[in-house]
C-alpha cells in the first residue's frame, strides 16, 4: 500500500482546510479533498475552474508555500493513532501525520415530505453544485425553499443562469427576520451584503412563513403545493431546490473518538478536539459560514504548529464572527410543524426506502436501524439521520468504519 | 416481586429463544437484558442456518436445529427474511473434493440432501467463482435468516404468552432462589438459565467459554450477485484452529441483494476494533474465490466475539451442582443455528421429558474436572 | 469572446452524449436526458439531490463497475455509463 508522511494532514479542501493548510505552511502540510477540485461546497469549482477571487488567491498561496494537494481521495478509517486511509481511483493510501486537521465542512440538511424523492427536488446548495458542474437551467421554473441564508444566495446563483426563479419561500416568520434586521446594524458590511443581494433578486417573491407540503408529477416534479401562513396553493415547477440548514459533517471526528457537544465537534479556543493530535476548524465545530471557517481554519494552522501567540491574536476577531453566525443560526430556527410534513408513507430512509410509518414505530436511531434498516444503506445515515433527529429527536452519534463505502480489494 | 418459573439471563437469540418456548408451554418466564435485544454476539452474526457435521454431536444439534427452523419458517414474519438459499462447500483441488465426497457421504446416511458438484456446475451455480475450482458440495436445504429480527420475533412471542422483559438489567450473581441484579434486586425464579454468551463465565464458574474474534463485512446492493452460501472446505480448519488467528472464505448472499462476507477467528482478543491485517487476509482469501469482490463496494465492517468451548461443543443443561441452574452458552459460531435446538433440549430437561437427540454430549458435567487454566485444544 | 471548450464524448444507457471537460459524470447524465440515475429498492426513479457526495443518490455503473458516485467523478473520453434504467 502507498503510504503518504506529513507532518500537518489536512482533510477537507474548502474555505476552512485551505485556511488551515496555509497557516500551518511552515511545516510539511498535506491537503487531502474526495472532490476533484479543491473548494468544498461554496467555492465549488464550475467545470472544474474555481472561480471565487477569494478561493483563487488561497489556492495560489498553498501551492506557492508547496503545501501538499491530493484530491479524489476519500478518508474511510482509521490505521492508527498517527495514520488514516483513504481510498483513490488507484488504491488505498496511508496517511500519516504527527498534527490532523479535520475541515469536513457540512452538509445540508433534508427534510421529507410526500413525494420529495421525485426526480428534480434537490438540495437548495445541491442544485446550486449541479449548475456549478454543468446542469443547463436556462429557462426553467425553480422554486427556492427551506430556511437560512443559503436560500437566497442559491437563488441569487441560478437568476444568473438565467433561471425563472418563481419564489423563495423561507419557513421562519417575518418577525424572526425582522429581530435578526436589527441585529445585522451592528454589522454594517453585512447589510450592504444583504442589500445588494436584494436587488439582484429583484422581481423573485421572498416569501416567509412559508415552505413547500408536497410535491406532485410523474416520473419527476411538475409541481408543488406550497403553505403559507395558513393557506395553500400548487405552483407548477421544473426544480425544486429545498434544503434546511447545514449540519456538521462529523463522522471523520466521531470515528477518531472527539467529543461532541449538541452536535458539534467539541474544541478549545485552539480549535483542538478532545483527542490530542486533532484539530477541527471550520463547519463541524458549528455552523458558521465561510468567514467564521476561514478564521477558524487559521486559528487552528497556527495552532497545530505551534504559533500559539499568532493564534490568540485572532480570538477576537473570531469570537465576533461566531456571535453573528450564532444569530443567524437562531432566526433560522425550525418551526415544529414541519415535523408533520411527512405522510405514513412518505420515505424518510432513501437507501433503504423506509417510510415514516415504519420508523415511528421505534423510539430510538438504534432500534430503528436494527430493525427497519434505516441507516444501514450507503449514505450511512447522513441523510436520514439528520432528518430523524429533527423528527423524533433520535441521537445518532456512534459511527462505524468505513465511514465512506469502499471497494473491498481498497480495504 | 413475584417468582418466575424460569429466569433467563441474556437476550441474545438462545436466550430468546429459550423464552419463547418456556413461555409457550406456559411457564412464567423473566429475561433479564443487560443492553438491548440480540445486542451482543447476535447482532454480529451471519445468519447461516447450516447442518455442520464436524462431529457426531455437533452434527446432531445442528440438524435438529435446523428443522425446528424449516418448521416454524412459516411463522416467521417477513422482516425475518429466511431464505432456503442452500450452501455450497467449495472445494479448491481434488484433495479437498474427495473431503466433499465424503461429506456427502456422511449427510445423505444422515438424511441430509446434498449433491455433488463438478467444476462445471459449480460455475453454473455460480458464475462468479473462479475457473479452476474442482467442484462443491452442494446442500439445497440450508438457510439464512435475519437474526435479528428473529430474535425480537422469539421475544415479542414469549411476552405475548406472559414472560416479562427486563431491559436494562444487569445479572450479577446467580443466587438460591434467583437472579441478583446490580441495583441490588433480585429477580426470584424456580429455575434459572445462564445464557448471558461471551459473560457467561462471570455468573456461572468452570465453564472455560473464551472468546473468538470474528470480523465481517457487508456491501452495497449485487442482486444475484452469488445465490449461495459459500464456505470453502478449509472453514473447518480454521474453526478448530488452535492457531491465532485464521481466515476461511465465506460468502452469504442476503435478500436485498448485499453480500455479507466472512470469516475471520482470532483467539482471545479483547479489543473490538477493526484489524485491518486480518480484514485484508479476509479479503484476500474471499479474491482467491471471486476474483469480481474486488470491485465490491463495503459499506459497513464489524467485529463480534464467538462464545467458544474448549471442545467445540456448546454447554446446555442443567449444572451438576445446582439443581435449579442451567447454562445455555458456548455455541462458538453456531448460535443462530442451534438456539432452536438448545431451547428444546433445555425445555425437555427441566419439564423431565426424553429430547428427540441424545442431551449428553452438551451436558455440563462434562466439564466438573476443568482445570484452572485449560488449554484451548480439542479432547 | 467566447472561449474554446473541450467536449468530451461518452456513452449513457448506449446513447452517445458529449459534453465539456470538467464536467461530472453526472452532468453529462443529466444531459442525456435520462429518466433516473438509479432505481430505489421499492422501484422508485432517483435523481441526486445533494450534489456533494453524501446522499448516495447519483449512483450508476461507470465502465461495469457498480455504485459509483456520478456527481464526484469527471467524466472522461469513452466512458461507459450505465443508469438502472
Amino acid at each position: 500500500m502507498n503510504k503518504i508522511e506529513t507532518e500537518i494532514l489536512v482533510i477537507g479542501g474548502g474555505a476552512a482546510g485551505l485556511a488551515a493548510a496555509l497557516a500551518a505552511s511552515d511545516k510539511k502540510v498535506l491537503l487531502v479533498d474526495d472532490n476533484p477540485n479543491l473548494g468544498g461546497q461554496i467555492w465549488r469549482a464550475e467545470l472544474a475552474k474555481t472561480k471565487s477571487p477569494e478561493a483563487l488567491k488561497l489556492i495560489e498561496s498553498i501551492k506557492q508555500n508547496k503545501v501538499s494537494i491530493l484530491n479524489n481521495a476519500s478518508v474511510f478509517a482509521r490505521l492508527n493513532e498517527n495514520s488514516l486511509l483513504a481510498e483513490t481511483p488507484s488504491g488505498t493510501i496511508e496517511l500519516q501525520f504527527e498534527k490532523l486537521i479535520l475541515a469536513t465542512g457540512a452538509r445540508e440538511r433534508f427534510l421529507p415530505f410526500p413525494n420529495w424523492t421525485l426526480p428534480n427536488i434537490f438540495g437548495a446548495g445541491g442544485l446550486q453544485a449541479f449548475v456549478k458542474s454543468g446542469l443547463t437551467i436556462a429557462n426553467k421554473r425553480v422554486i427556492v425553499s427551506g430556511t437560512g441564508p443559503l436560500l437566497l444566495a442559491v437563488a441569487e446563483y441560478l437568476k444568473a443562469k438565467g433561471a425563472k426563479v418563481l419564489l423563495v419561500a423561507e419557513q421562519t416568520s417575518t418577525k424572526k427576520l425582522f429581530k435578526f434586521g436589527f441585529g445585522l446594524l451592528s454589522q454594517p458590511k453585512k447589510i450592504s451584503q444583504a442589500i445588494a443581494l436584494r436587488a439582484k433578486l429583484l422581481g423573485v417573491p421572498y416569501l416567509t412563513d412559508s415552505f413547500v407540503i408536497s410535491a406532485e408529477g410523474n416520473g419527476k416534479l411538475e409541481s408543488v403545493s406550497l403553505w403559507q401562513s395558513g393557506k395553500t396553493r400548487q405552483i407548477e415547477c421544473d426544480y425544486l431546490a429545498c434544503g434546511f440548514h447545514l449540519v456538521p459533517n462529523a463522522e471523520l471526528a466521531l470515528m477518531l473518538g472527539c467529543n461532541l457537544e449538541n452536535g458539534n465537534v467539541a474544541v478549545d479556543e485552539f480549535q483542538q478536539t478532545s483527542v490530542e493530535n486533532v484539530f477541527c476548524v471550520g463547519e463541524p465545530t458549528g455552523i458558521g459560514g465561510v468567514e467564521v471557517s476561514l478564521i477558524e481554519g487559521k486559528i487552528g494552522g497556527l495552532a497545530a504548529i505551534g504559533k500559539i501567540a499568532e493564534a490568540s491574536d485572532l480570538f477576537a476577531q473570531r469570537s465576533r464572527l461566531q456571535r453573528f453566525a450564532d444569530s443567524l443560526n437562531d432566526c433560522f430556527s425550525l418551526r415544529e410543524d414541519l415535523k408533520k410534513l411527512p405522510d405514513a408513507k412518505t420515505i424518510v430512509c432513501r437507501c433503504e426506502d423506509v417510510t415514516f410509518e415504519k420508523l415511528a414505530k421505534h423510539d430510538s436511531w438504534r432500534d430503528a436501524k436494527l430493525l427497519t434498516r434505516c441507516g444501514m444503506g450507503s449514505c450511512q445515515g447522513r441523510i436520514c439521520g439528520s432528518a430523524t433527529e429533527y423528527l423524533f429527536g433520535w441521537k445518532n452519534e456512534s459511527v462505524r468504519p468505513p465511514i465512506m463505502p469502499v471497494k473491498l480489494e481498497n480495504l | 416481586m413475584k417468582s418466575f418459573d424460569v429466569a433467563i439471563i441474556g437476550a441474545g437469540i438462545v436466550g430468546a429463544a429459550c423464552a419463547f418456548r418456556l413461555a409457550s408451554e406456559g411457564l412464567s418466564v423473566a429475561i433479564i437484558e443487560e443492553n438491548i435485544v440480540g445486542g451482543g454476539t447476535t447482532a454480529a452474526g451471519m445468519g447461516h442456518i447450516v447442518a455442520m457435521d464436524d462431529s457426531k454431536a455437533q452434527f446432531a444439534l445442528t440438524h435438529y436445529s435446523q428443522t425446528l427452523w424449516n418448521d416454524l419458517a412459516l411463522q416467521l414474519p417477513t422482516v425475518c427474511e429466511y431464505e432456503f438459499c442452500g450452501t455450497i462447500w467449495v472445494a479448491a483441488d481434488d484433495e479437498e473434493l474427495a473431503e466433499a465426497k465424503r461429506k456427502q457421504q456422511f449427510y445423505e446416511e444422515h438424511g441430509v440432501k446434498a449433491e455433488i458438484l463438478d467444476e462445471k456446475n459449480l460455475l453454473s451455480a455460480e458464475p462468479n467463482l473462479r475457473k479452476g475450482l474442482a467442484g462443491g458440495l452442494l446442500v439445497k436445504g440450508d438457510s439464512v435468516v435475519y437474526q435479528l429480527s428473529a430474535t425480537a420475533f422469539f421475544i415479542e412471542e414469549a411476552v405475548r404468552n406472559g414472560a416479562k422483559l427486563l431491559l436494562g438489567k444487569k445479572a450479577v450473581e446467580i443466587v438460591v432462589d434467583g437472579v441478583k441484579l446490580s441495583d441490588s434486586n433480585v429477580v426470584h425464579a424456580k429455575q434459572i438459565i445462564n445464557a448471558a454468551g461471551i459473560d457467561a463465565n462471570n455468573l456461572t464458574e468452570g465453564l472455560g467459554i473464551y472468546r473468538k474474534k470474528g470480523h465481517l463485512v457487508i456491501t452495497e446492493r449485487y442482486p444475484n450477485f452469488v445465490k449461495h452460501q459459500l464456505i470453502e472446505l478449509g472453514y473447518l480448519k480454521s474453526a478448530h484452529s488452535t492457531e491465532t488467528s485464521s481466515v476461511a472464505f465465506n460468502v452469504q448472499p442476503r435478500i436485498t441483494g448485499q453480500i455479507l462476507l466472512g470469516s475471520s477467528r482470532q483467539i482471545s482478543i479483547e479489543d473490538k476494533a477493526i484489524d485491518y491485517n486480518i480484514l485484508r487476509q479476509m479479503t484476500k482469501r474471499a479474491f482467491e474465490y471471486m476474483p469480481e469482490l474486488k470491485n465490491v463496494a463495503a459499506i459497513r465492517v464489524w467485529t463480534g466475539f464467538r462464545p467458544a468451548t474448549h471442545d467445540n461443543l456448546p454447554l446446555i443443561g442443567r449444572l451438576p451442582n445446582r439443581e435449579n441452574v442451567f447454562v445455555a452458552c458456548g455455541h462458538e459460531g453456531l448460535g443462530i443455528t442451534t438456539s432452536l435446538g438448545t431451547a428444546e433440549l433445555l425445555i425437555d430437561e427441566i419439564l423431565g421429558r426424553e429430547s428427540k437427540i441424545d442431551r449428553e454430549p452438551y451436558s455440563p458435567k462434562r466439564f466438573q474436572n476443568l482445570p484452572a487454566n485449560h488449554s484451548n485444544k480439542r479432547e | 469572446m467566447g472561449k474554446l471548450v473541450l467536449m468530451i464524448t461518452l456513452q449513457i444507457d448506449n446513447r452517445e452524449i458529449s459534453v465539456a471537460e470538467g464536467s461530472s459524470v453526472a452532468t453529462a447524465i443529466f444531459a442525456s436526458d435520462a429518466n433516473m440515475f438509479r432505481r430505489s429498492v421499492s422501484g422508485e426513479s432517483r435523481f441526486p439531490v445533494c450534489g456533494m457526495g453524501i446522499c448516495f443518490e447519483c449512483r450508476v455503473t461507470i465502465d461495469g463497475v457498480k455504485h459509483q458516485k456520478s456527481c464526484q467523478i469527471s467524466v472522461e473520453k469513452g466512458m461507459i455509463i450505465e443508469t438502472d434504467e
